[in-house]
């Protein structure tokens, strides 16, 4: 597995959304090298017909019956939120005055 | 010396009037001022609940009501087991002050069986490690030798208990985040089969891998706790709806012809010559005492560091996605945007090993890169599960070491990977979602715990903790305690 680039540890800080520092890309690139390094080894293995896993006992996916409950009062909910103004958490604008309606 | 009595004594204890809950409950929490500060397991303490908490168990025995199994035990819990009225941090900054609004379904099953919180103790962050020296807050000792890491990720649960900070504790186990732990502090701990546990109200590392277990002085403890906090949970999807078994009926004190595997894999070089020899005197003495032991291979066994290590980050990515600076935690000041806001609510609030883990995951998941990495790994479980079932047609039990070593100095594990050594042993049973116990099985020469790891089939928790309980009578360390403290 090649190592990374300085480029591509950009990039997956910012679909991971999180912002790093110079000295953490220069950190991170090193550390997942080498931890990718590690990883060659699953590359080499045959798993042709293997199926993936999902449980350690059968389990079909269970459905629960389609019924109100009572859920966690809004209230509550918002209670570590932090910022919020009456029933809603609060969020920087997303569309801006001059963008297309 | 209340503090030193298992969990089953000193509920016995209350029950019979013979020591008050309150007292109970307050000796542990002047220790707690006492010795903790030293340790640093706890990040919270309960201190005004569990003494009222003690009130009200000593009130009903007064009335002459029925008391529930763990009435008035003293327990901590993991900083990652959601509570109400104590702040849950999962020893990271993103969540500093925050306070759930619901219970975890275990912290519910401890209190309604009488359990007593003390408080909340130390872990890596997000579970994240395995020495609990990547908390965000403090540095947990190994109560037994203060200049050695107590384990982790569950380092916080296994040193109260091992300190006499609490009769029992409950952690989580990702890839082995009980069981090293536990044998690096001299205690028991069990991973259960996954799904035996409910989910519900733990915070979320690994959602494939992650289970709940107890902590406890003796194997005893470990099974009257693990049938109090197992069974069917409707609002975890992955909850398993089978009976649970009365698992303290399991300790009959006999292997005699129990089938125990070996498998060469984990007894080969790399093991502390320490380790080995405590290994072999437990392997002896089940022999003696009639249990036949049998070679096995598991030729998987070195995929599974790798494939851990592709699974647990791709989900943890996806679960730690939620920390967003905007329903609850930490949040960046004077974002420009929306993206900003997340950008630096997270650069800010993660440690470096959750960047690191969030950051391999988004790797392995990026598009394109899931036939590679999460599928491929996801493929590998399937080999070494089959390992297992293979291996488990000729056996009952398989026995290794937890650990390569005893518990290693604070701040010698220099690289990532180099810690991610530390759980070679223990990874694979999260794997397979197999149940997995640790019970100490000695002391090496420089008086540090050794614990023997027993991997058994889903859902047959009951044999490992028969194995255990004659592996603690035979070679355990039972009544022994750490001193200086």
């Amino acid at each position: 597995m090649p190592a990374l680039t300085r480029k591509e540890v950009e990039e997956i800080a910012l679909l991971a959304r999180v912002h790093l520092e110079p000295n953490e890309l220069a950190a991170m690139e090193k550390d997942l090298g080498d931890i990718l390094e590690h990883f060659a080894a699953l590359a080499s293995v045959d798993t042709t017909g293997v199926s993936p896993m999902t449980h350690a006992v059968p389990l079909d996916l269970r459905l629960r019956p389609d019924e109100v409950a009572p859920s966690l009062p809004v209230a509550e909910a918002l209670r570590g939120a932090p910022a919020k103004q009456g029933d809603v958490f609060v969020v920087p604008a997303i569309i801006g005055p001059g963008e297309p309606k | 010396m209340t503090e030193w009595l298992t969990a089953a004594e000193t509920a016995k204890a209350i029950a019979a009037g013979e020591l008050k809950a309150v007292h109970v409950v307050d000796r542990y929490l002047e220790r707690i001022r006492d010795v903790d500060r030293g340790v640093k397991a706890y990040l919270a303490i309960d201190s005004e609940g569990a003494h009222a908490a003690a009130v009200e168990v000593d009130r009903r025995r007064a009335a002459g009501e029925r008391l529930p199994p763990l009435a008035g035990v003293p327990i901590s819990l993991k900083d990652v087991l959601v509570t109400k009225d104590l702040p849950t941090t999962a020893g990271s900054k993103i969540l500093e002050g925050f306070i759930s609004p619901y219970e975890g379904t275990v912290v519910e099953k401890l209190r309604a069986a009488g359990a007593i919180i003390l408080g909340k103790v130390n872990c890596d962050e997000f579970a994240m490690g395995s020495s609990t020296e990547r908390s965000a807050y403090q540095q947990t000792k190994n109560p037994w030798d203060r200049t050695r890491v107590p384990g982790g990720s569950s380092g916080g649960s296994s040193a109260s208990v091992a300190a006499g900070l609490c009769a029992a504790s409950l952690g989580t186990d990702t890839g082995g985040s009980i069981r090293q732990p536990a044998a690096f502090c001299g205690v028991v701990g069990i991973k259960p089969t996954y799904g035996r546990v409910s989910r519900w109200g733990v915070v979320a590392f690994a959602s494939s891998l992650d289970q709940v277990g107890p902590l406890t002085r003796t194997i005893h403890d470990a099974a009257l706790m693990l049938e109090i906090i197992s069974g069917f949970d409707p609002r975890d999807s992955t909850s398993l709806d089978a009976p649970v078994p009365t698992y303290t009926d399991a300790l009959v004190g006999d292997v005699n012809g129990l089938r125990v595997g070996l498998p060469h894999e984990y007894f080969g070089d790399g093991i502390d010559a320490d380790v080995r020899a405590a290994l072999d005197g437990t392997i002896a003495a089940l022999r003696d005492r009639g249990a036949i032991t049998v070679d096995i291979s598991l030729p998987h066994t070195h995929l599974a560091l790798p494939a851990y290590y592709i699974v647990a980050p791709a989900e943890a990515s996806s679960n730690l996605a939620r920390y967003d600076g905007i329903r609850y935690g930490k949040a960046a000041q004077g974002a420009k945007d929306l993206l900003d806001l997340y950008m630096k609510s997270r650069g800010a609030g993660f440690g470096p090993e959750v960047k690191r883990r969030i950051m391999l995951g988004t790797y392995a998941l990026r598009s394109g890169y899931y036939d590679a990495f999460y599928k491929k790994a996801q493929q590998i479980r399937t080999l070494i599960k089959r390992d297992f079932d293979k291996a488990f047609q000729h056996v009952d039990v398989i026995l290794t070491p937890t650990t390569p070593t005893a518990a290693f100095r604070l701040g010698s594990k220099a690289s990532p990977y180099e810690m991610y050594l530390a759980d070679v042993f223990t990874l694979s049973c999260n794997l397979a979602g197999l149940p997995g116990l640790s019970v100490p099985c000695g002391l090496t020469s420089e008086g540090l715990p050794v614990g023997a790891q027993l991997l058994g089939k889903p859902l047959d928790e009951a044999t490992l903790l028969r194995t255990g309980h004659v592996i603690e009578s035979l070679v355990g360390l039972v009544g022994k305690h750490p001193g200086g403290l």
